[in-house]
């Protein structure tokens, strides 16, 4: 049993170190070819875009959002915002309508049918060469479309570009955590943008070609997670998905426990599901570094969180279990007893430890290698052991029930998700 | 354009190899760690054996030496955390582990030693101690590891019961001739008091009912500190354990 447990750890920290250090590698061997955008910049030309904003029982942000998006440094001609009511209950459409009078926005209602098809009502609609889609819980910085529309411009191959998706305004610890994860997932996705591996285009303002959706065809439902889904087919079809780090998009993060399980528990659910679905990518060397590293390595860490969560439920009961017997044995006589005398002799050096170490300081590189990257800063806080304690501690629980509910095939819903949290 | 970036094989393979480097440095550190801890329990046991050997020769040149002098030549508290030691670097590196197996028969050895004499200073000086030998065995024995936690409760109640615990199961001719003179059954735990076997666990009311002279030997109550100095804890960490003692 011990030496099983021994092997899998050993398999799941070597596949670990395996991915930080894939990281460290492109970053190092890439670096030259980060862009960041001057203050000021001019594109040669400015395309046509529209951005869709899919809204459901969203009256509480969704007038910030639209403000964000009209302050765009981008000429106004070219720009149009639709705004795609999905059946909201809530007071949304009369809130919205504030803006019906603006000749950039084009408001529309629907019944409710899912983000998907909210999104792809704005495309039928949209003639516009280039197609943005924006969460109605997001802000956009000023710049950022231009940023976006610049790396398009540089590379005719980029068929959409992803922003960098910040955490806007962290009050508590949850938020705080997440904003650490955020703040990683800037370099990991930079990284993994400088060798066409992304694997998601997120709902904060991913931008792509109208092409794609010309050929590829528009959303589908794809297990609630249609921003997993449209990547995918992107890279099956060899389409190139790029990285902007500095077009900020700023996304309100959940700021509880149960809010952040249901939206984490229908990204790993639909993670699953459109690997499932998208299977016959894996390991295939003609689809590139998603179907060699990203989707495989995205797997592994689902399995190795859990394992660890496992080990910490079995240490623990194996503790309590130990006193118990030693209660039962000679009751409270030693259950206190604090006459340990300092020894080195006794502190742990198991190869296990310093692997964990490894582990534990090339995630805190990544984390500082984002820092640096979103904000032009690496400082280390605090945050990052939030983060650490409620990823080992929480995330299991959805991961958990992810890997289930994809076995029985339970779906969680982005409406199920705003129906309990309506404000977010 | 439809063309995915090409595949850098060369990255897998030189982050494969960095990753490698990572991972046998960090065996290499752990390793090069154990070795220390074998090295210092080594020469622990190489210590006590020379007081031991000094402490008989001592008993054997002088017949008529004080017992004043004797009992401050008496090594518990060193064996008490070497037994410790042992214990932990057994839950660490595994019952068969070569090193952990022969830092075992040395300390039983130095065990038995330590036995013989007490028992002839005891006589020789009338001293009261009470000797506890203690069989037990690592795998599959619960009570075991209960037996442990009830000899170390007696020992920190009784200073000067002095527990011996073997594994019945090392491999070790003088654990072997021990076991045949007492005639410890093969059921687990036994405990050997004053030269009569117990087998299966004993509770510590039954212990010390069959032996009312544990009375005679029990610490007052009040010098709390004073107890933990002489008597060590007898580290028991199931279901791998050692319960050792001295």
């Amino acid at each position: 049993m011990d030496s099983l447990y021994t092997v899998i750890f050993y398999v799941f920290s070597f596949i670990s170190v395996y991915v930080q250090i894939f990281f460290l590698v492109t970053f190092f061997d890439k670096r030259r070819h980060i862009k960041w955008s001057p203050n000021n910049i001019e594109l040669s030309s400015y395309p046509t875009i529209t951005i869709a904003v899919p809204v459901y029982n969203e009256e509480s942000t969704i007038i910030k959002t639209v403000e964000s998006l009209l302050a765009l440094d981008y000429p106004k001609d070219k720009l149009k915002i639709f705004i795609v009511d999905d059946g909201s209950k809530d007071n949304t459409w009369n809130v919205v309508q504030e803006f019906k009078d603006n000749p950039n926005i084009v408001l529309l209602q629907k019944e409710n049918g899912g983000k998907h098809t909210a999104i792809n009502l704005a495309l039928e609609k949209s003639d516009s060469e280039f197609f943005g889609c924006l969460d109605s819980d997001s802000f956009v910085h000023n710049q950022t479309l231009k940023r976006i529309m610049r790396y398009f411009e540089n590379d005719p191959r980029n068929m959409a570009v992803i922003p960098s998706v910040l955490s806007h305004d962290p009050k508590n610890i949850i938020q705080n955590a997440q904003k650490v994860e955020y703040d990683m997932g800037v370099y990991i996705k930079k990284m993994l943008g400088l060798i066409g591996g992304i694997q998601v285009t997120p709902g904060p303002l991913s931008t792509f070609r109208k092409k794609v959706f010309d050929d590829l065809g528009p959303y589908k439902k794809a297990h609630n997670t249609e921003d997993q889904e449209i990547a995918l087919r992107m890279q099956e079809h060899g389409y190139k998905i790029d990285y902007c780090p500095d077009a900020y998009v700023y996304t309100n993060t959940p700021n509880s426990i149960i809010k952040l399980y249901r939206q984490r528990l229908r990204w790993i659910y639909g993670f699953i599901k459109n690997l499932v679905d998208y299977r016959h990518l894996l390991f295939r060397k003609k689809y590139g570094t998603v179907a060699l590293f990203t989707l495989p390595t995205g797997l592994i860490s689902i399995l190795g969180i859990v394992f660890v969560f496992f080990t910490l439920i079995y240490n623990f009961i194996k503790f309590t279990y130990i006193k118990i017997i030693q209660i039962q044995t000679i009751g409270f006589n030693n259950f206190f007893s604090l006459n340990y005398k300092f020894d080195w002799f006794f502190i742990n050096t198991r190869a296990m430890l310093f692997l964990s170490i490894i582990l534990y300081i090339l995630v805190i590189v990544s984390v500082m290698i984002g820092r640096k990257m979103s904000t032009g800063k690496a400082n280390f806080s605090l945050s990052i052991i939030y983060f650490s304690i409620i990823y080992s501690v929480i995330a299991p629980f959805w991961m958990l029930r992810a890997i289930y509910n994809s076995l029985i095939s339970k779906e969680s819903s982005w409406t199920f998700e705003r129906r309990v949290t309506p404000n977010n | 354009m439809n063309q995915h970036e090409p595949n850098d094989w060369k990255k897998y393979i030189i982050v494969l190899f960095i990753t490698s480097t990572i991972f046998v440095a960090g065996l290499w550190i752990a390793n090069y760690f154990n070795n220390k801890k074998i090295d210092q329990l080594k020469s622990i046991e190489d210590k006590i054996s020379l007081d031991l050997m000094s402490s008989e020769t001592q008993f054997s040149l002088l017949q008529e030496l004080s017992c004043k002098d004797v009992s401050s030549t008496v090594l518990s508290s060193e064996l008490n955390s070497l037994a410790e030691k042992i214990s932990y670097s057994e839950t660490n590196l595994g019952n068969n582990d070569s090193n952990v197996v022969s830092l075992k028969r040395y300390y039983s050895l130095l065990e038995i030693k330590d036995y013989l004499l007490m028992k002839k200073i005891t006589e020789r000086c009338g001293q009261k101690s009470i000797f506890i030998l203690y069989f037990y065995k690592n795998d599959k024995c619960d009570d075991c590891t209960k037996q442990g936690y009830v000899l170390t409760s007696l020992k920190e109640k009784y200073p000067d019961l002095r527990v011996y615990s073997f594994d019945y199961n090392l491999d070790l001719s003088a654990i072997r001739a021990m076991t045949s003179i007492y005639k410890v059954p093969d059921n687990l735990p036994a405990i050997v008091i004053n030269g009569k076997v117990y087998s299966g666990f004993q509770t510590i009311e039954e212990i010390e009912k069959t032996f009312p002279q544990l009375e005679t030997i029990k610490v007052p109550e009040v010098p709390k500190s004073k107890t933990g100095a002489t008597s060590t804890k007898v580290k028991t960490t199931a279901p791998t354990t050692t319960q050792s003692a001295n």
